[in-house]
């Protein structure tokens, strides 16, 4: 216990942070802060990087394959077209949409553990806190798009360097706004009672409705609203259009439509997760 | 003011002279949570430098007023100050000048103890040059330099909250809140702690603004105010409070009961009753009456021999008891907390 502190460090005048930093109206470094943090646990739970194997198995290998014969390349609207091609795009949605929410669900668990305080004490905008989280969530995200991107060879897919170049961005567009609506949801909820729903009513059907495994032009008319509100929609087709040059809309209509998306959905979470 | 007339007592700490301009004023704050009012219209000021302590049961208010004061929880009336800054208008100026340990951990168990240090500098925007220094510093004032590496998760509950309170000081605050800081910890490692926050008023003139609901722990403090139901029905030092509630006790036995009370009375003026072959008096302070009793006895009354001796302090449970009829910790433990639980869903944070 007996020690000598050498008080130099702490009270060297003159540069002290609160004299000299200048606010703005947002705060990037804060951002940065958050976003690597999420990084770090993400390369620390391992369980997660497997999650991001099993489910292209699952879904392409095993399900795609086993679905093929029954489904007419015409009734996917258009000749030549191989359905685990098909669905490919639609399991990197998939990816995304799991990643994202679960990583925006930490907030729930940041609040119960208490590190938020940890945040929501510090002098940082609160958009900024929610930034750090869209991002780094996006980036999961993406990472995650990228392992799925590996199984492409394996249905017989080849992706030349643009193409992937093509859907790095358009994936971390997608992630960044499943992420946004994934914050919405953990600021609105206070506990983890809500998870179970989350998956099964947001999740599931957002992926149903979004014509990632089947086409949904021809869905019964009580359904295509939901079809279009649903941003998962324009993410999948524009992911189709990227990998097989197949879709719905025109590309840049659908990055609009996500980007619009996200921040109308952040402008939501601010309020709601400002709450005391 | 308060201590003036007397010498300090050696074991409690020096009371800092209270310097001119309040480092926190808090002017007429009420806060409610839908019908329940958690603080009720309570004035006070700190003053740099001062070890500051709310003491009350649990449930009075004393978090929701150091939540107040650390910008969490918006006030429903009246104003409060910190550092010079409003908490209202100007809360983050308020949030770069202060550290806050919370009652319950707030550290991030999946990273390590440095990985915790840098994300707060990156929040309170630290120099960049400055950061791996302070980190050090702060870790060798807390004896947490050998562990630092290791992942929060691996710590213990003492180390955890060592490791909270040198994260608080990495952007060096001027003004320190701890609630409830040595809750659930030992007591051992309790006094660890203390020497810990005494080190830094010592070193680093750092005001302490402390909650807690351990009577030994609010005698650390220069200042108390002791709150009940969200108000504040007692603010002095320590020792000032105690003599609130009367005098020390002090209890003797003699060769020679009748004699000794006729001296106490005649030579000291004070009135000693006998009963059961022993005396009571009271005295306003035992620790300067007693030497000075032992030491005259023998030129008053030779043959005078005191057989044994009994100094009987009031403590702040004394005090808490005369101001409210009730002891600190009398309330139903289960109750208390399931209340506290119900009280933070609401709050939220």
């Amino acid at each position: 216990m007996a020690k000598v502190f050498n008080d130099s460090v702490m009270s060297l005048p003159g540069t002290d942070s609160a004299l000299t930093f200048r606010r703005g109206a947002l705060d990037w470094e804060a951002t940065y802060g958050i976003w690597r943090r999420d990084l770090k646990k993400f390369f620390r739970e391992k369980s997660r990087l497997w999650g991001g194997i099993a489910r292209p198995i699952l879904w392409l290998i095993i399900l795609g394959s086993s679905l093929k014969p029954a489904i007419s390349s015409s009734s996917l609207g258009s000749t030549g077209i191989d359905y685990t091609h098909y669905i490919f795009p639609g399991v990197i949605a998939l990816t995304l949409i799991f990643t994202s929410i679960q990583s925006a669900i930490s907030i729930i668990w940041d609040r119960e553990f208490g590190f938020l305080k940890e945040v929501m004490v510090a002098p940082v905008p609160r958009l900024s806190i929610l930034l750090g989280k869209a991002l780094g969530g996006a980036t999961q995200a993406t990472i995650q798009g990228i392992i799925t991107l590996a199984f492409a060879p394996l249905i017989g897919l080849w992706l030349n360097p643009l193409v992937l170049l093509g859907l790095l961005g358009t994936m971390f567009v997608i992630a960044f706004a499943l992420t946004a609506l994934g914050i919405v949801i953990s600021s609105a909820m206070t506990s983890f009672e809500g998870f179970g729903v989350i998956s099964n009513f947001v999740v599931m059907p957002m992926y149903f409705l979004s014509g990632a495994i089947y086409p949904t032009e021809s869905a019964p008319f009580w359904i295509k609203p939901l079809i279009y509100i649903n941003p998962l929609t324009y993410g999948v087709d524009a992911l189709r259009q990227v990998t097989i040059g197949v879709g719905v809309h025109d590309f840049w209509f659908d990055m609009g439509v996500l980007a619009v998306f996200a921040v109308v959905v952040l402008a939501i979470a601010l309020p709601l997760f400002n709450r005391e | 003011m308060l201590e003036q007339n007397n010498a300090p007592n050696p074991a409690l700490p020096t009371p800092v002279q209270p310097v001119s301009s309040p480092i926190i004023e808090v002017a007429h704050l009420v806060k409610r949570y839908g019908p329940l009012t958690a603080v009720d219209n309570i004035s006070f000021e700190v003053h740099e430098g001062e070890i500051f302590g709310f003491l009350g049961p649990n449930g009075a208010g004393k978090s929701t007023t150091i939540k107040t004061l650390c910008t969490l929880v918006k006030p429903s009336e009246g104003q409060v100050k910190v550092a010079g800054f409003d908490i209202m208008g100007q809360s983050d100026a308020v949030r770069q000048q202060i550290g806050i340990i919370f009652q319950d951990p707030t550290l991030d168990s999946g990273l390590t103890a440095v990985e915790n240090l840098e994300f707060h500098c990156m929040m309170y925007h630290v120099p960049r040059p400055e950061r791996s220094d302070r980190i050090k510093y702060v870790l060798d004032l807390m004896d947490l330099d050998a562990h630092k590496d290791r992942l929060v998760k691996t710590y213990s509950g003492g180390m955890r909250r060592r490791l909270e309170i040198a994260r608080g000081l990495l952007h060096r605050p001027r003004i320190l809140f701890l609630d409830e800081p040595t809750v659930g910890l030992d007591p051992q490692t309790r006094n660890y702690i203390w020497q810990y926050v005494r080190r830094l008023r010592e070193i680093h003139k750092t005001t302490i603004f402390m909650t807690t609901h351990y009577m030994d722990e609010a005698e650390h403090c220069d200042r108390i105010a002791i709150i009940d139901h969200g108000v504040i029905v007692a603010l002095d030092t320590p020792a000032a409070l105690k003599r609130m509630v009367g005098e020390d006790q002090l209890e003797l036995t003699t060769s020679d009961n009748t004699l000794a009370a006729r001296i106490i009375e005649d030579y000291y003026k004070l009135s000693a009753t006998e009963r059961d072959d022993r005396l009571t008096l009271q005295v306003a302070e035992a620790d300067r009456f007693v030497p000075a009793l032992l030491g005259e006895l023998p030129r008053l009354a030779s043959n005078l021999v005191v057989n044994t001796l009994q100094i009987r302090k009031p403590t702040l449970e004394d005090v808490f008891l005369k101001l409210t009829g009730r002891l600190i910790r009398e309330e139903d433990e289960g109750k208390k907390d399931e209340r506290r639980l119900n009280l933070r869903k609401r709050r939220r944070l």
